[in-house]
C-alpha cells in the first residue's frame, strides 16, 4: 500500500460530537443522525465513531477492538495477547450486514488486564504497558490492527459513509455520555479500514477535519519517543502528539492547545506578561509538535472532550449548549438536526480550545 | 410557494426551487442543504431553519431572508441582490462578492469579505451587526464592509486579528471606540468624519429597518475607517485599477 504523501485524493471532512455533562447516557443513534446531515462532506471512504461510557460492565478492563486481515493474523495476535494480558472476555464485535459496507476485515473485541507479573517485570505503569503492547501489535504483527484500546470506551470505524458505518456496527445498541463522529473525505491518503477515524490510543481519541502540513515534522518528532506512524494518515500523528504531551509530559489540555495551535510570534509578542513568557516557553520547548495547516479536531478522553481549531481557523467548527448537553460539529445543521432548540451557539476562535468535562470530574 | 425541506437532499431542494416560477418562495425546516438559491435572479426567498454552506452563491438579484443562522460562505461570489440573515453567519461570508448586499444581524466568523471587489458601477456591501472574526476583508479589492459591534463588550475590538490584511481597494468601517490592534502600515486607519458616515447612511438605514435598530444612535457613535494606504500599496503587485 502506498504511504502518506505518495497518494493524493483531493477533498474536506465532517466531525460531530455530543457530550452529556451530567453523565446521562446518550444513544449512538443520536450521533448517527448528527453526522448524517453532513453527508456531502464525506465521499464514502471512511466513517467512524468513538463512544465513552459504553462498557460499564467491563469498565475496569481495557477494551481492545481489533481488525484482522485473516484467521492467521488473528491466531498470531491472540497468542501475543495471551502472553501479555489476562483476557476476561472475547467476541466478534456484533455487526449488521449491509450492502453499503464491503470488504470487512475480521473485527474482534477483547476485554483485558495486563498480566500482573508481566506488568511488574516491565517496570512500566499500566497505561504505558498497554500502549506499548498495542504499538507493537500494529507495527510488527502482519494483518493485525488494534484500533481502540481504552477503558469503558470504544471506536467503531469502517470504509463507508458514517451513517452506514453506524448501521453496520449497530451503534443504536450502545449508550455513552460522550460521542464523537467522523465522515471522511481522504486528502492525500488512501481510504482503508485502518485509516478511518477516530484514531485512538488508550482512552484518547481524535477525529479530524483538515489536512496537516506539518505531518512529517510531527511524525519524526513522535517517532523519537517510541510511537510508530504506519497507518497512512495524518490524524494518527495528532493522536500520538496529544498522548505524548498529556500522558508523558503532563501538560494540561489548555497547554497542549497552546503547543499544537501556537499563535504567531507577532501575537505572542503582544501578550501581557507573565502569560507571554509561559506561552513562549511552550512554543519553543515543543516547536516540533506545532501542527500547521487546516484542522478542526475533537479529542475524546475519559470524562471529557476538547474541540480545537488550527490557529488560522481554516476549518469550520461550531459549539452549542442545551442544558447539560454540549454539541460540536463542522456545521450548525448537524447540531440542529438532533437539538433544534439551543441555549447558546458560537464558533470558537482559531487556537482557542473548548473543553468540557463531566460534572463529577470537575468536582474532583 | 411553500417548501417543506424536512429530510430533503440539497439536489432535490434545488430542483424544487428552480422548477417553481413563483416570485415569492418560503422554505421551512431547512437543515444544512447546500447551495440554496445559487445564481438565483429576481425572486424573494425566505428560509426558516439553518441553510447549508454557500447559501446564495453567485446570487444575481432578488433577495433571501434567513430567519435563523447561516453557515459558511453565505453570498459566495454574489453579483447582485440582497441577503438578510437574522442570526449569525459562519466563516467566509461574502467571499469574493462583487455586487449586492449582505446584511447579517449577529456575528460572523473568520474571513468575512475576503477578496470582495467592486466592479463597474456595482459596489459590494456587507453590514455585520455584531462582531467579525479574524481576517475580515483580507485581500479586499473594493466594496464596503461595515461592522457595528452591537452587543460587543465596551473597550474590546469588534474584529479579530489581521483585519484588512492585504487589502488594496474598498473601505472597512468599524463602529468602535478603539481601532484594531495589529494594523500594518499598508492600511490607513482614521476616525470617521461626517462625510464618511453619510456615505454609509443608506446601508445603515436598510439595516436598521430590517432588524429594528436605531439609526441615529448608530450614526452618532464613533467609527473608524480603514482603507489602503496610497503611499504604501499592494496595488503595484496586482493589475492596474
Amino acid at each position: 500500500m502506498l504511504k502518506e504523501g505518495q497518494v493524493r485524493i483531493p477533498s474536506g471532512c465532517a466531525i460531530s460530537g455530543v457530550f452529556a455533562r451530567d453523565g446521562q447516557p446518550i444513544s449512538g443513534e443520536v450521533i448517527r443522525r448528527s453526522i448524517a446531515v453532513m453527508h456531502e462532506r464525506s465521499n464514502g471512504l471512511g466513517g467512524g465513531f468513538a463512544g465513552y461510557g459504553i462498557y460499564p460492565q467491563y469498565k475496569n478492563h481495557y477494551a481492545l477492538h481489533v481488525f484482522y486481515d485473516d484467521m492467521t493474523a488473528r491466531e498470531e495476535c491472540e497468542r501475543f495477547l495471551d502472553r501479555h494480558f489476562d483476557v476476561i472476555n472475547l467476541s466478534k464485535i456484533p455487526t449488521r450486514p449491509t450492502p453499503k459496507i464491503k470488504d470487512a476485515p475480521l473485527i474482534w473485541r477483547y476485554f483485558v488486564q495486563p498480566l500482573p507479573h508481566k506488568l511488574a517485570d516491565s517496570h512500566l505503569d499500566e497505561k504505558e504497558y498497554v500502549a506499548r503492547c498495542v504499538i507493537r501489535i500494529n507495527d510488527q504483527l502482519k494483518g493485525c490492527y488494534v484500533f481502540s484500546c481504552g477503558k469503558n470506551m470504544g471506536v467503531f470505524k469502517a470504509v463507508g459513509y458514517p451513517e452506514d458505518v453506524a448501521d453496520f456496527y449497530r451503534l443504536e445498541e450502545y449508550e455513552g455520555y460522550s460521542w464523537t463522529a467522523h465522515g471522511r473525505y481522504p486528502t492525500n491518503t488512501p481510504g482503508w479500514w485502518g485509516g478511518a477515524h477516530p484514531f485512538a490510543l488508550l482512552d484518547l481519541s481524535v477525529v479530524h477535519n483538515g489536512e496537516i502540513s506539518s505531518y512529517d515534522a510531527n511524525r519524526r518528532a513522535v517517532e523519537m519517543y517510541g510511537y510508530r506512524c504506519n497507518l497512512l494518515t495524518d490524524t494518527e500523528v495528532i493522536t500520538y502528539t496529544l498522548d505524548y504531551l498529556l500522558r508523558h509530559q503532563g501538560l494540561t489540555l489548555e497547554e497542549v492547545a497552546q503547543v499544537v495551535a501556537a499563535p504567531f510570534w507577532s501575537e505572542l509578542a503582544a501578550m501581557p506578561q507573565p502569560e507571554q513568557k509561559q506561552r513562549r516557553f511552550l512554543r519553543q520547548m515543543y516547536s516540533d509538535l506545532l501542527i500547521t495547516g487546516p484542522f478542526s479536531i475533537l479529542v475524546g478522553f475519559e470524562g471529557g472532550m476538547m474541540a480545537l481549531n488550527d490557529r488560522l481557523k481554516l476549518r469550520s467548527l461550531v459549539v452549542a449548549e442545551r442544558g447539560d448537553r454540549v454539541y460540536f460539529a463542522s456545521e450548525e445543521a448537524a447540531i440542529r438536526a438532533v437539538e433544534p432548540e439551543l441555549d447558546r451557539i458560537w464558533a470558537p476562535n482559531g487556537g482557542e480550545p473548548v473543553i468540557v468535562r463531566l460534572k463529577e470530574e470537575e468536582r474532583k | 410557494m411553500k417548501i417543506d425541506a424536512t429530510g430533503m437532499e440539497y439536489e432535490e431542494l434545488g430542483r424544487c426551487l428552480r422548477s417553481c416560477t413563483d416570485s415569492h418562495v418560503q422554505i421551512h425546516n431547512c437543515c444544512g442543504q447546500r447551495y440554496i438559491a445559487s445564481g438565483m435572479q429576481g425572486r424573494e426567498l425566505e428560509i426558516w431553519g439553518t441553510p447549508g454552506n454557500a447559501l446564495g452563491a453567485y446570487l444575481d438579484g432578488g433577495s433571501i431572508r434567513v430567519h435563523g443562522n447561516a453557515q459558511d460562505a453565505v453570498g459566495d461570489t454574489m453579483n447582485a441582490g440582497t441577503i438578510w440573515v437574522e442570526g449569525r453567519a459562519g466563516d467566509a461570508a461574502g467571499y469574493a462578492m462583487r455586487g449586492g448586499t449582505l446584511m447579517i444581524r449577529g456575528d460572523v466568523g473568520y474571513r468575512a469579505g475576503v477578496h470582495m471587489k467592486a466592479f463597474g458601477d456595482s459596489c459590494a456591501s456587507i453590514v455585520i451587526g455584531g462582531t467579525a472574526g479574524s481576517f475580515l476583508g483580507e485581500y479586499q479589492a473594493g466594496g464596503v464592509i461595515v461592522v457595528l459591534g452591537l452587543g460587543a463588550p465596551e473597550g474590546q475590538p469588534v474584529v479579530g486579528g489581521f483585519c484588512g490584511r492585504g487589502m488594496y481597494g474598498g473601505r472597512i468601517y468599524l463602529r468602535s471606540t478603539i481601532p484594531p490592534r495589529d494594523l500594518t502600515e499598508k492600511i490607513l486607519c482614521r476616525r470617521a468624519q461626517q462625510a464618511d458616515k453619510e456615505a454609509i447612511r443608506p446601508l445603515l438605514e436598510q439595516f436598521c429597518t430590517a432588524f429594528d435598530e436605531d439609526l441615529d444612535s448608530l450614526l452618532n457613535s464613533p467609527f473608524w475607517v480603514l482603507e489602503p494606504n496610497p503611499e504604501n500599496q499592494y496595488k503595484a503587485l496586482y493589475a492596474p485599477m
